[in-house]
């Protein structure tokens, strides 16, 4: 009974350890896309070792990360939709909304481009003809950044997506790197961030089909979590997060970030029109 | 009679069923100190069901069994049971014993005479370290008889104790009976076996169908039979069995 | 698979250290929540086994279910009660192990409970006459069941580690598959596939799964040789 009664201390005492143990660090919501690029990788280090403060980086999907936000499980939100940021501000969730970066996003699609769409410099066309004949294409459909990004699209290219998607349309409600494997596996047209797409290594037949055009740019966004909804939040770390990833030191931090000697991410705080 | 002696054991109009017809009907007796008492009946006579109730195991359907002096909680008991086959613990043959001590409540300094005596009694000490698991039937049982004999108890129940055994093994396993039976300790056993009863019993209750038909000392029983299943009895057994 | 067994091969020698950590964090997880799950169960499947108390059999059936909890369901309930927005909030233990061990402990509970509570059933029929002439009460019974089928309980036991071990939707929810932090092998599969890196996923899986093999050979090993001793 009694050696009962020690193991079951030891035990709780074992279980609250890393409690007492706690260093300086805060809880970042971003999404699978950003964190999936490696950028965090790169840049959180060099933040690290300036302030002291471990910033633990909780990837989901856009629409996620903001949810998480809004039950205070995280201190700073770190996404790129910004209709839904907007929203999240206004519910007063957020306290103020910084630009950070952009990326783009690239039309991905079979080197066999049954829609006629590679090498064109206008994505509402692409999309049209995609439509048109009926190409299969597969969309992330989780409120993601990208997800939310697409349906814009569609909408700006007067198509009614809710009302054409058929057998051709895959709704996969995945992150960006299944949603790729799903692509690939079938041959079908995909919207991605350049990000994953660059690291993406399960490619098969897919190739970049059209990218540049400046409808396709994916802004990115930083806010603190709202104190005065949630009491907990680390409103001072995550204030000087929140600082230096729109300071010069930080942007220059994004800047230099690439892959295959491409630069993945474009800083633009503080940027008028951002 | 000694006022703390759990003996005599009344058993008063005794009934046992479960569901159908009376396994156990109307049983009167008196167990007392002193000959070792043998329960003989055919199986399915309701032998092993008649100790299971003066043990305390089972609990009658109607009518009352009553010891002398009723054992106090916490206090090492006072009658034992060895069963046909005996259970042992995934434990070595000295730890089994102790075992039987711990639960009686012996304190741990104590155990180790008593254990190494009760084992010396049934001739196993050689055996004391081994897994009581690999032993064989025979060993087994005695280490059975030496567990139940540990804290020397007034009455010691045996179920059929040599019934699933060879020749040899039940000629030890009577050799200690009778010894325990010579040391003082009341032996009341069950048995089917005619020449196993003559060889240790001081009297006979005669079971059949549930019921008492007979009881007399050993002699009279086997040579003047007073009711008609025991002359029947006496004569289909074989002797030998 | 060649490019995944080589994969393997390279994180191996390599000894890539964020291996090793990844490797010993999902240990430290899965090695607690069986330690206290086993601490728990073990004791209430024997309760359960030599008990008589009404309800008796509704408890068995419900205990029995419980051991099909969808591991992501168990997650989302526990990410409920530990979100700041919850009841447990303040705690603070989201998005770390402990959040981890938690539900995984949750998760296999019932495992645990439920079959040791067979075992002990099934040898409390054999036992039960014999410990009851010698005048063990029910605690008694439970106590002693326990130490004696030790051997079954062992494989219980495993049997707890190995789904805590092979789980990723609990460990994915409530530790949100922070790298350095709370990342195991079961949520960097889940990564590294998402990633489209499938050679090294599987090279991943194939080291988990030695891993789990390894536990329980050495398991195994410890139990032949025990019961070599005691019978």
């Amino acid at each position: 009974m009694d050696v009962i009664r020690r193991l079951l201390l030891s035990v709780a005492l074992l279980a609250a350890l890393p409690v007492l143990a706690q260093e300086k660090f805060i809880v970042v919501a971003s999404t699978t896309s950003t964190e999936q690029s490696g950028l965090f990788g790169h840049i959180l280090p060099a933040f690290q070792k300036k302030t002291g403060i471990q910033v633990r980086v909780v990837a989901l999907g856009t629409g996620q990360a903001l949810d998480l936000a809004r039950r205070g499980d995280a201190d700073v939100v770190f996404v790129h939709a910004r209709s839904v940021e907007e929203k999240f501000l206004s519910e007063g969730y957020g306290v103020k909304r910084f630009p950070v970066m952009y990326n783009d996003f690239v039309l991905i699609g079979p080197k066999s481009d049954p829609a006629s769409v590679a090498g064109g410099k206008d994505i509402l066309e692409a999309l049209k003809r995609i439509e048109a004949t009926r190409a299969a294409f597969v969309s992330r459909g989780d409120k993601s950044g990208t997800h939310i990004a697409e349906i814009a699209l569609w909408k700006a290219a007067n198509v009614d997506i809710e009302k054409e998607k058929g057998p051709w349309y895959r709704d996969t409600g995945q992150g960006m790197g299944p949603a790729l494997n799903t692509a690939a596996a079938m041959s079908g047209y995909i919207l991605a961030d350049r990000g994953t797409w660059i690291s993406f290594k399960n490619r098969g037949e897919l190739a970049i089909a059209v990218e540049g055009d400046k409808r396709l740019f994916n802004e990115y966004g930083v806010m603190l979590v709202n104190p005065a909804k949630h009491p907990n939040v680390k409103k001072d770390l995550g204030q000087v997060f929140v600082d230096w990833v729109i300071s010069p030191e930080g942007q220059r931090a994004i800047a230099g970030y690439k892959i295959g000697g491409e630069q993945l991410f474009f800083p633009n705080a503080g940027r008028p029109g951002a | 009679m000694n006022q703390g002696s759990i003996l005599p054991l009344r058993l008063a109009q005794v009934s046992f069923a479960v569901g159908g017809p009376a396994i156990i009907d109307r049983v009167s007796l008196e167990i007392e100190a002193g000959p070792s008492t043998i329960i003989l009946g055919a199986n399915g006579a309701g032998k092993s069901v008649l100790m299971r109730l003066m043990h305390g195991l089972l609990s009658p359907t109607s009518g009352r069994i009553e010891w002398n002096a009723s054992e106090r909680h916490g206090a090492p008991r006072k009658q034992a049971m060895v069963f046909q086959r005996p259970v042992m613990l995934r434990r070595s043959a000295y730890a089994n014993v102790a075992y039987a001590l711990k639960i009686a409540g012996i304190p741990e300094p104590q155990r180790g005479a008593l254990v190494r005596e009760a084992l010396e009694s049934v001739g196993l000490s050689h055996l004391a370290h081994r897994p009581a698991r690999v032993l064989s039937g025979g060993e087994q049982q005695r280490l059975a008889l030496a567990r139940a004999w540990a804290l020397h108890p007034e009455v010691l129940f045996l179920d059929e104790p040599t019934a699933s055994l060879d020749p040899s093994a039940t000629r030890e396993i009577e050799s200690v009976i009778k010894a325990f039976d010579a040391a003082g300790t009341k032996v009341v056993m069950a048995t089917h076996n005619l020449g196993q009863a003559k060889r240790l019993g001081d009297e006979i209750l005669f079971l059949n169908e549930g019921q008492l038909v007979e009881r007399a000392p050993v002699e009279q029983f086997f040579t003047k039979p007073q009711s008609a299943q025991a002359a029947a009895f006496i004569k289909g057994e074989l002797p030998w069995t | 698979m060649p490019d995944a067994l080589n994969a393997a091969l390279g994180l191996l020698i390599g000894l890539d250290s964020k291996l090793v950590e990844i490797v010993l964090l999902s240990l430290r997880v899965s090695l607690s929540a069986v330690a206290i799950a086993a601490l728990l169960g073990l004791p209430l499947g024997a309760a359960i086994a030599v008990g008589r108390f009404p309800g008796r059999q509704t408890v068995i059936v419900v205990l029995n279910a419980l051991m099909g909890l969808p591991p992501v369901v168990v997650g989302l309930l526990v990410y409920l009660l530990l979100s700041r927005a919850g009841p447990l909030g303040p705690l603070g233990i989201l998005f770390t192990p402990s959040a981890m061990v938690v539900a995984q402990t949750i998760l296999i509970l019932p495992i645990i409970a439920a079959l040791s509570r067979q075992a002990i059933e099934d040898a409390w029929r054999e036992y039960e006459e014999q410990l009851r002439s010698l005048g063990a009460g029910r605690m008694d019974a439970a106590l002693t069941l326990l130490w004696d089928t030790r051997f079954s309980l062992l494989t219980t036991i495993l049997a707890g580690f190995g789904r805590a071990a092979a789980e990723v939707g609990a460990v994915m929810i409530v530790g949100g598959n922070i790298d350095g932090v709370t990342r195991v092998m079961t949520t960097t599969i889940a990564l590294e596939t998402s990633k489209g890196d499938l050679p090294l996923a599987l090279g991943l899986g194939i080291i988990l799964i030695a891993i789990v093999i390894a536990v329980n050979a050495g398991a195994y090993l410890t139990k032949e040789l025990a019961q070599r001793r005691y019978g």
